[in-house]
């Protein structure tokens, strides 16, 4: 277990810097279309900065409020709360994760944070309303070895830091499109026609580079020992199991409140039912079928 | 200086390295153990003071059920003065044998279910069970790694005069556990 714990917090360290080179390149590449390589890399590198420090920071709030997590009160959900508190007693955590609700009849769960004292656990009232006991406890003990072993703070920091490459790069490729084609036919102080498909090809390049940073924050083995943790949590891994299995007969994925960014943080893929080129690429979980048959076999 | 001088120093250097790690790990685990002890009392106490009012607050609703309010009451009472680990695991658990079957009669009394106050009573204490479940669970589980790390080789060689002693486990001594009869 502490070796997993190392191993996290290891690989949140190469998140990040992978992010830094990243972006440097890309403000590199931006800055020598724009005439000052060096320029571009130093802006890169000091936004590059500032936004890991923010990520690391606030990345739990940006993702609470991209999915729609409000926080409620142990007076509004008594019976959520005892149960986080009974589950973070059982982790040993020095004090429980704080508790969020998302509004919506999909079944649903997701942590959060940069370490276990600062953590929370979002869960949909779709959850609370259809899951009984035990089958509620399975899923906030996955969530709560997530929070345990350090998972989140690798899954938070590739949900913010890659999603915003994704999002800059759009955002690049789009103001090249348009200010190059214009420009080609005013401007003459450089010719952006070929560079700009050399930068298209850069971005292509990268993408799957991105995609391949999320599956390193949510791979297969980290979800399974998630499993096989919550089971040695509540000593009863045919709740979990249980709580699987209604999770996967539910129709609704909840598909609203999530974007590719953060779509890994959930316990369920909210876009399990969509069929997209982006939903194969950034695809993170594993399936549920062989979840539910490993805890059956405990 | 002569060359066996030096291997013996490298050599000593190593023995109190090896000293220090182990004494710190043990000095951690046997924190976390007085930790979750102590987390453990924090949940009996919680559900020794909800107890008063449940009962008064089922009496109201449920005159006949007399005797079993008294057991209830002589069980709080008895985990009072349990001292040992292994008093306070049995009667916690003939307290809790003894509420679980408060509950269960109180399925008998609709007016009673429908007190909004014994419906919080009851997923208080219901949630404070779980905890000391949990709690209980914890502290055993902090107990086992501690006894195996003063037990296992080679740190069992210097544990002893470290001053690390073996721990006992939260639970009942066997057979001591008798069903609780009800009366209806």
């Amino acid at each position: 277990m502490f070796e997993e714990i190392r191993r996290n917090k290891f690989l949140s360290y190469i998140i990040m810097l992978g992010f830094l080179i990243l972006i440097g390149i890309l403000g590199g590449v931006f800055g020598w279309l724009l005439g000052s390589p060096l320029f571009g890399l130093i802006l890169a590198a000091f936004i590059g900065i500032v936004y890991s420090l923010v990520a690391y920071y606030s990345g739990d709030r940006m993702i609470l409020r991209m999915s729609g997590a409000v926080p409620v009160t142990k007076e509004e959900y008594p019976y959520l709360y005892h149960i986080v508190e009974a589950l973070a007693i059982s982790a040993g955590l020095k004090k429980p994760p704080k508790v969020y609700v998302i509004r919506d009849s999909a079944l649903n769960a997701f942590a959060t944070g940069r370490d276990p004292e600062h953590s929370s656990i979002t869960v949909t009232t779709g959850l609370l309303e259809k899951l009984n006991r035990q089958e509620l406890e399975g899923v906030i003990a996955h969530e709560m070895s997530h929070i345990k072993n350090y998972d989140i703070r690798m899954m938070m920091l590739a949900a913010v830091l890659v999603g915003v490459v994704v999002l800059l790069s759009d955002f690049m490729l789009r103001s090249f499109l348009w200010g190059g084609m214009r420009g080609s036919r005013r401007r003459d102080s450089r010719d952006t026609g070929p560079w700009l498909i050399l930068l298209a090809i850069i971005l292509a390049i990268l993408a799957p580079l991105f995609a391949q940073m999320i599956r390193l924050a949510v791979s297969r083995r980290r979800e399974y020992l998630a499993d096989a943790s919550a089971a040695a949590l509540t000593r009863y891994p045919p709740g979990l199991a249980s709580a699987l299995e209604k999770i996967k007969n539910d129709p609704d994925p909840l598909v609203d409140n999530a974007n590719r960014a953060i779509a890994h943080l959930f316990i369920s893929n909210p876009f399990r039912r969509t069929r997209s080129y982006f939903a194969t690429l950034f695809s993170t979980h594993p399936p549920i079928e062989e979840r539910i048959r490993r805890l059956r076999a405990m | 200086m002569a060359a066996w001088l030096w291997i013996l120093v490298v050599v000593l250097a190593l023995v109190v390295l090896f000293v220090i790690r182990v004494f710190n790990s043990l000095i951690r685990l046997r924190n976390e153990v007085d930790n979750s002890l102590a987390q453990i009392d924090v949940q009996l106490k919680r559900r020794y003071d909800l107890i008063p009012n449940l009962v008064e607050t089922v009496k109201g609703y449920a005159k006949h059920e007399k005797e079993l309010l008294e057991s209830v009451t002589k069980a709080r009472a008895a985990m009072m003065s349990a001292g040992s680990l292994a008093e306070k695991a049995s009667a916690s658990d003939q307290l809790s044998k003894t509420l679980k079957t408060l509950f269960a009669v109180a399925e008998n009394y609709p007016q009673l279910k429908a007190n909004q106050n014994f419906l919080q009573l009851q997923e208080e204490l219901t949630g404070t069970e779980n905890k000391i479940s949990y709690a209980r669970q914890h502290y055993n589980d902090m107990v086992m790694l501690f006894n195996n790390r003063i037990q296992m080789f080679p740190n069992n060689l210097i544990a002893g005069m470290l001053g690390f002693k073996r721990r006992e486990l939260f639970k009942a001594p066997e057979g001591e556990k008798e069903p609780v009869k009800v009366k209806f």
